[in-house]
């Protein structure tokens, strides 16, 4: 901003006070009061009630001059006058980055003592579970819920099902660097809403959600063509590629044939963001390690 | 009794009065107008995509702005929730701001890709799909309806005639870019460049 305008933000401030101060010495009734008939303001009511014209009363003028005073005490203490940085020096992001500090200060040294310890021993520090589930709180729940079940498409973190692993490394991968769980459309692959149907009878017999007819049997050589390069052979799934396991009970996108239908038709396309950026390196540790101690081991 | 002057002629009373009120405009207001820190962009910004631009006019329709704040405050509180702070030279295209007043929901000044747009796109339509406990209303309406390119076309315009430095090549092919659009895809993709130009990041 140009030295004018600080000027003029100073100036105006000040005299604009001046201008207070003078306004109420000007205006204000002096010398006795109620004591002429100059003083009565005419009105009368009911033949003989009469209204004095007093000036305000003493403590009102000493709090209006009380709020000048404080106006002056404020704009030396404290930035206000153009770029007058005040006598305390105080600013905003001064006071943010004294905030910043003293939290560095006491919370640094906790996060590098857990840096240095074992991963497995960290999933059974309650200290540091404690610490794993206000991160939790604050970057996770809004897909994995509060509760950490999930949601269709999001999933469940409390169960034994990984579909991209829960060894360190890889959930520590997952959690920097983000997922991209993609399942592409099939259904012209697949040829057919007869195929489709098939396919869905075939997937769900992996599990034992049905039994597979003879027509749905027969999809086994098409599964094993479009389907077992992510799924595996047996539909036991890929943490290499995050491609469920399609032979157990969890179903992130839901199990029904309706779901299984919608989800070869149109495919699917799971985003876990990325999140090293803002969590840093050992505060994406130690939620790691919460996230770990959610769910069961495989 | 020298405030019966005063009292007693309006005219001098109605001159007075707004030389009181105005002084605080004056002060306050008046040199931000003319400031860099408020009138320049800040590193990295833009103006607004024609979608995002039509996204972000979805997002006043819809009053998104009154349960959600688009305005990180220099506290540690918020800026590890939320990311760094907003600063004033963030908002120059934002006619008008959407710093909002209250948070039912929680700041979106630096939401964008903190989540997929697949994810924005089931939660408009049904938050509990998603978050069980969130009291925010769907808007599954705004998968019906479409973005006007010719409307799109004429805010651009506009905004130039304000000073944003679109190009007339921009104006031209805004109207393209929206076409065959719906408000769905206006928004998210609105919802998903908040803080990226800057850093939404730490």
């Amino acid at each position: 901003m140009p030295a004018f305008w600080h000027w003029f933000v100073a100036a105006g401030t000040i005299l604009f006070i001046i201008w207070c101060i003078w306004l109420i010495g000007w205006s204000a009734k002096q010398g006795p009061q109620g004591k002429s008939d100059e003083d009565l303001t005419g009105h009368k009511w009911d033949g003989d009630l009469e209204e004095w014209n007093n000036p305000a009363p003493k403590w009102w003028l000493y709090l209006y001059f009380i709020t000048v005073f404080w106006a002056v005490g404020y704009l030396v203490a404290f930035p206000g006058l153009g770029n007058f940085e005040g006598m305390l020096g105080w600013s905003q992001t001064k006071q943010y980055e004294a905030e910043q500090q003293a939290a560095a200060e006491r919370f640094e040294p906790i996060y590098a003592g857990y840096a240095e310890m074992d991963f497995e021993a960290l999933t059974q520090n309650p200290d540091a579970i404690k610490l794993g589930a206000s991160l939790y709180a604050s970057y996770c729940t809004t897909c994995h819920g509060s509760d950490a079940r999930g949601a269709p498409g999001y999933p469940n973190l409390t169960d034994s099902d990984w579909n991209w692993g829960n060894s360190e490394q890889q959930i520590t991968m997952t959690l920097k660097q983000g997922r991209n769980g993609i399942m592409p459309a099939l259904g012209a692959a697949l040829g057919g809403d007869e195929a489709i149907d098939d396919m869905v009878t075939y997937v769900r017999s992996l599990s034992g959600l049905e039994e597979a007819d003879e027509a749905a049997a027969a999809m086994q050589s098409k599964f094993v063509a479009l389907c077992s390069a992510c799924h595996g052979m047996d539909g036991r799934g890929n943490q290499m590629l995050g491609a469920p396991n399609l032979a157990d009970d969890v179903w992130l996108y839901g199990g029904s044939a309706d779901d299984i239908r919608y989800t070869l038709v149109n495919g699917r396309n799971g985003v876990m963001p990325a999140h090293g950026e803002l969590l840093g390196e050992n505060r994406t540790k130690i939620l790691a390690a919460y996230v770990r101690s959610l769910g069961s081991g495989e | 009794m020298r405030h019966e002057v005063i009292e007693k002629s309006v005219n001098l009373m109605m001159v007075l009065i707004v030389l009181v009120v105005s002084i605080g405009g004056l002060v306050e207001l008046l040199p931000l107008m003319v400031s860099d820190e408020t009138t320049e962009p800040a590193e990295n910004i833009e103006p607004y995509s024609p979608l995002r631009l039509a996204g972000r006019d979805v997002y006043i329709r819809e009053g998104c702005y009154g349960c959600h704040s688009q305005m990180v405050r220099p506290f540690r509180s918020e800026t590890e929730r939320y990311g760094p702070f907003s600063t004033a030279g963030e908002s120059v295209y934002d006619r008008p701001f959407q710093f909002g007043s209250r948070r039912t929901g929680p700041d979106l000044a630096r939401v964008g890709g903190r989540y997929s747009d697949d994810w924005h796109r089931l939660h408009l339509v049904d938050p509990r799909a998603l978050v069980p406990e969130s009291n925010m209303p769907g808007y599954p309406w705004l998968n019906e309806r479409m973005v006007d390119p010719e409307l799109v076309t004429a805010k651009l315009r506009t905004l130039k005639m304000l000073g944003d430095p679109y190009s007339n090549e921009q104006i031209e092919a805004a109207a393209a870019q929206v076409d065959g659009r719906t408000e769905m895809d206006a928004l998210v993709a609105y919802l998903q460049g908040l803080g990226i130009n800057r850093s939404n990041r730490r």
